[in-house]
């Protein structure tokens, strides 16, 4: 990934700025093709929710909301970090940029950590799919199982985006502390900002769908 | 390889040598070669499977395989031909080498993504092929559910996982096609004088970017419920099968227009090169290119008609399935056009587009019998849906494939081939095509199912003729695969425009320089403008 | 390449607005409005996506093209969803089943 030079022209391209367009045009489709890939994942959960909305509600309600209300706000504010570190780079600010993407990569690790607690949480209960399944009162096993089954493929697939996105980061922060960025050339970053905010945004709705939704029936 | 007359020149070929200088090579021609030779191999292949089936239909009893193993031979078959051979057929090989060079390029947009896109490829194919040798999988290329999910003992789990990552070659190659269409055009070559060839590719990209993550989410899903039981399309959990048809269906039908937009775009050139007229209604066939890969998303349910899905659902599925007609007959209308008056030369890679022309048509024809509910319910899983896809991919794509390396070899190594034996190769392939699958239509239409090896002894005398046909048709296979060989090494020089075709690609020299051009071109016609070229070579 | 830098303030603000509509979400998820339960909270996310999208992602100074691919992108989940659930929804209309 890095060259020599940073701000060398990669060959096959006549300009800068044609790079530069080309390489975020290129995140914005690869973004495409996630929509889509998470989009299977939606497709399931909407399709078996609209099957089974007593299961799923019951099944639902055994996630801690407020433990998910506050990972979402630990997400949202790597995300406010990230923006900041490409406006440092955008202003040429080698030093707040290495900090704002060291803030960025805390702040995400926080996330990781706490959904690991979540996960931990699931296997003391008997909540992961599997023979040991139980979920305590409700009749249709199966279908309570398929909800979780949806939590751990969307959550997990989440999570391993964001472990994909831990790895860009701590590659930009290296080329960032090399001085391989200035206001001139800051692409990858901003790139890798992109991707960051997409993994924010998946969360943004998996929130809602898996934790809140049918939070208001009376336990 | 290469002999003395052609290495005075620097070109791509001889610029540099050594294994490595191919196996790490950014440059998007040389790239096109290795999926070149890889593809061929799979359909090398895919064809033996292809062989095994039709030998064992000959007589109505099992004798050549059990039933296990025909139904890992046509499941193998199905598996290599579309994913590994179908897909990147024509967008990795010709597109790869030519669209670049088409728009005026030095590269595609990201070359070195270009080159592990191939590696994806190699790397999913292995993962298959090491299913294969381990001891196949049964469960049709379809992989339905929970047949796949629960039941099948067989490799489903390395098959799926070497198709997950030739998806991810698809997807990156459509990413690098879409960015260098959009970033990388020469000055002057506006998007309405792009060559069609380009447009079809885009759209093809199109497809492969939005489609091909739900196949890789599905196989996903479809693995993590073989390896831990999850019930996701599991009834006994409260699963339903349908959901993984509805969605392996979301991508796999816009793949069959993944597999046939490119070659619509190969039959472009060729009718305007080998007719000397510009494309008849330019601007209709470039966006019927486009409208065919958006209404390909919108009629997948047409494979669902007698899966338990929703009459009513089946209803609009079905009344939707017509719309792609439109812009395909928009295609065949117009290439027709462009015949008209056109000044008309019978070389090789026109006999290919026409033999393109006809049998895409009667495969387009016969889509429309089973778009209809009705005659779909009847014909479901029977030979007539056989014979109605390779109409369309094989009699369709193939054939567009074989003219468009006829039409383009001589560019890509600069040598011609012996236009006798490849007129004739032409002749044989059409010829053993239609005796293979034109019986096709009517034991299926008879009532003979698809995936069964022992069927009823009045039907053998149309499975005669099928494996007869067959047989014709390795012939036609084969020809080519010699004498490109051949000419390699043998074949006249190739002069840098052989066909006094338009198009950028034969304005630089055959084989063009590593960087394509020795001037970076500026456009200042529209495509296929004969007069302009004409012109130009009375100047010069 | 004219690149449009916002103010730390703008994205401050963003940030706020999305912590208190996180929050407000959290909150009316306990309050019973019946199926409009859904529709909040999936109003609450599309909101909170197109405040990430605009001003995190530049969407609001980027090209044509790029707000093409991003609406395509969307647009095509929509066929994806909506097709199929159009499946799922009506199989139990026939005759009366």
């Amino acid at each position: 990934m890095a060259s020599a030079n940073p701000l060398a022209l990669r060959e096959q391209f006549d300009t800068a700025a044609q790079q530069k367009d080309a390489s975020v045009l290129a995140m914005w489709i690869f973004l495409v093709t996630e929509i889509m890939f998470f989009g299977g994942l939606f497709l399931a959960y909407t399709a078996y929710r609209s099957f089974y909305p007593e299961v799923f509600g019951a099944a639902s309600r055994t996630l801690s909301a407020t433990i998910g209300a506050v990972n979402t706000a630990v997400l949202l504010t790597s995300s406010y970090t990230m923006v900041l570190a490409v406006r440092a780079a955008q202003k040429g600010s080698r030093k707040a940029l290495i900090w704002f993407l060291i803030l960025t990569m805390i702040f995400g690790t926080v996330f990781l950590g706490v959904k690991a607690y979540e996960w931990h949480e699931k296997f003391v209960e008997h909540h992961v799919p599997g023979p040991s399944f139980h979920l305590e009162g409700e009749p249709l096993q199966g279908q309570a199982q398929l909800f979780f089954s949806l939590y751990f493929a969307m959550t997990g697939l989440h999570a391993l985006h964001m472990v994909v996105g831990m790895g860009i980061m701590t590659v930009m922060t290296w080329r960032a502390w090399l001085g391989r960025f200035n206001a001139d050339y800051y692409t990858p970053i901003d790139v890798a900002g992109l991707y960051w905010h997409f993994v924010d945004v998946i969360w943004i709705f998996l929130f809602p769908l898996l934790y809140l939704i049918d939070r208001h029936v009376p336990k | 390889m290469i002999t003395a007359a052609l290495e005075e020149r620097e070109h791509y070929l001889n610029a540099s040598y050594g294994l490595k200088s191919w196996l790490l090579t950014k440059d998007h021609k040389r790239i096109a070669l290795l999926y070149l030779g890889t593809i061929t191999l799979f359909f090398a292949l895919g064809g033996l499977f292809a062989t095994m089936i039709r030998i064992e239909l000959l007589t109505p009893q099992p004798d050549l395989v059990s039933s296990e193993t025909y139904n890992k031979l046509f499941t193998m078959h199905g598996v290599i031909m579309v994913f590994l051979f179908l897909v990147p057929s024509i967008p990795a090989t010709l597109g790869n080498f030519f669209l670049p060079i088409m728009i005026g390029a030095k590269d595609l947009a990201f070359p070195k993504l270009n080159l592990l896109s191939w590696y994806l490829l190699v790397a999913g194919g292995l993962c298959t092929l090491g299913a294969m040798f381990a001891g196949g999988v049964d469960t049709g290329w379809t992989f339905y559910t929970p047949y796949s999910s629960t039941y099948s003992n067989t490799y489903v789990i390395a098959t799926a996982l070497g198709i997950f990552i030739a998806g991810f070659s698809s997807i990156l190659t459509g990413l690098n096609f879409i960015v260098t269409v959009h970033r990388m055009r020469a000055p002057g070559m506006t998007w309405f004088r792009l060559p069609l060839f380009v447009w079809s590719n885009y759209a093809t990209s199109l497809i492969m970017v939005l489609g091909t993550p739900v196949l890789a989410v599905t196989i996903l899903l479809v693995g993590c419920e073989r390896l831990f039981h999850i019930g996701i399309f599991d009834p006994a959990l409260g699963g339903d099968p349908v959901l993984f048809q509805h969605m392996f269906w979301f991508y796999s039908h816009p793949a069959v227009y993944i597999m046939v937009l490119p070659g619509m775009g190969v039959v472009s050139e060729l009718v305007a090169t080998f007719s000397r007229k510009r494309v008849f209604g330019y601007g209709f066939v470039a966006f019927s290119s486009v409208a065919i890969a958006v209404l390909g998303f919108l009629v997948w349910g047409h494979h669902l008609f007698v899966s338990g899905q929703s009459v009513y659902a089946g209803m609009v599925f079905s009344f939707l399935s017509y719309f792609v007609a439109v812009p395909s007959a928009i295609k065949v209308f117009n290439w027709t056009a462009t015949l008209y008056k056109g000044s008309i030369s019978y070389d090789t890679p026109m006999l290919y587009a026409f033999g393109f022309i006809g049998l895409f048509t009667m495969g387009g024809l016969t889509g429309l019998f089973l778009a209809a509910l009705g005659i779909d319910v009847h014909v479901t899983d029977t030979y007539f849906v056989v014979a109605h896809f390779h109409y369309i991919m094989v009699g369709g794509t193939l054939m567009a494939y074989l003219g468009g390396m006829h039409y383009w070899w001589p560019k890509m190594t600069g040598r011609m081939y012996p236009e006798g034996w490849a007129k004739l190769s032409a002749l044989v392939v059409f010829l053993g095509f239609n005796l293979t699958f034109f019986p096709q239509f009517v034991l299926g239409y008879l009532g003979m199912p698809r995936r069964y090896h022992v069927y009823p002894p009045e039907f053998q005398v149309l499975h005669v003729m099928s494996t007869a046909g067959a047989s014709v048709l390795a012939v036609g296979y084969l020809m080519p695969l010699v004498y490109f060989l051949w000419s390699l090494r043998y074949g006249k020089l190739a002069p840098a425009n052989p066909w006094g075709a338009t198009g950028l690609e034969w304005q630089t020299s055959s084989p063009p320089p590593t960087h394509n051009f020795e001037e970076p071109p500026v456009v200042t016609h529209e495509a296929y403008d004969f007069a302009a070229l004409l012109e130009e070579a009375q100047v010069g | 390449m004219s690149e449009h830098i916002d103010s730390i303030k703008t994205y401050t603000l963003i940030f706020l607005a999305l912590l208190a509509l996180t929050f407000i979400t959290s909150t009316v998820a306990y309050i019973d409005l019946g199926p409009l339960n859904i529709v909040v909270a999936l109003v609450i996310a599309v909101t909170k996506m197109l405040l990430v999208a605009l001003f995190f992602m530049h969407v609001r100074y980027s090209t044509k093209l790029t707000k093409i691919v991003v609406a395509g992108g969307l647009l095509w989940l929509a066929i994806l969803l909506l097709l199929t659930m159009a499946d799922f929804v009506s199989r139990g209309w026939l005759a009366g089943t």
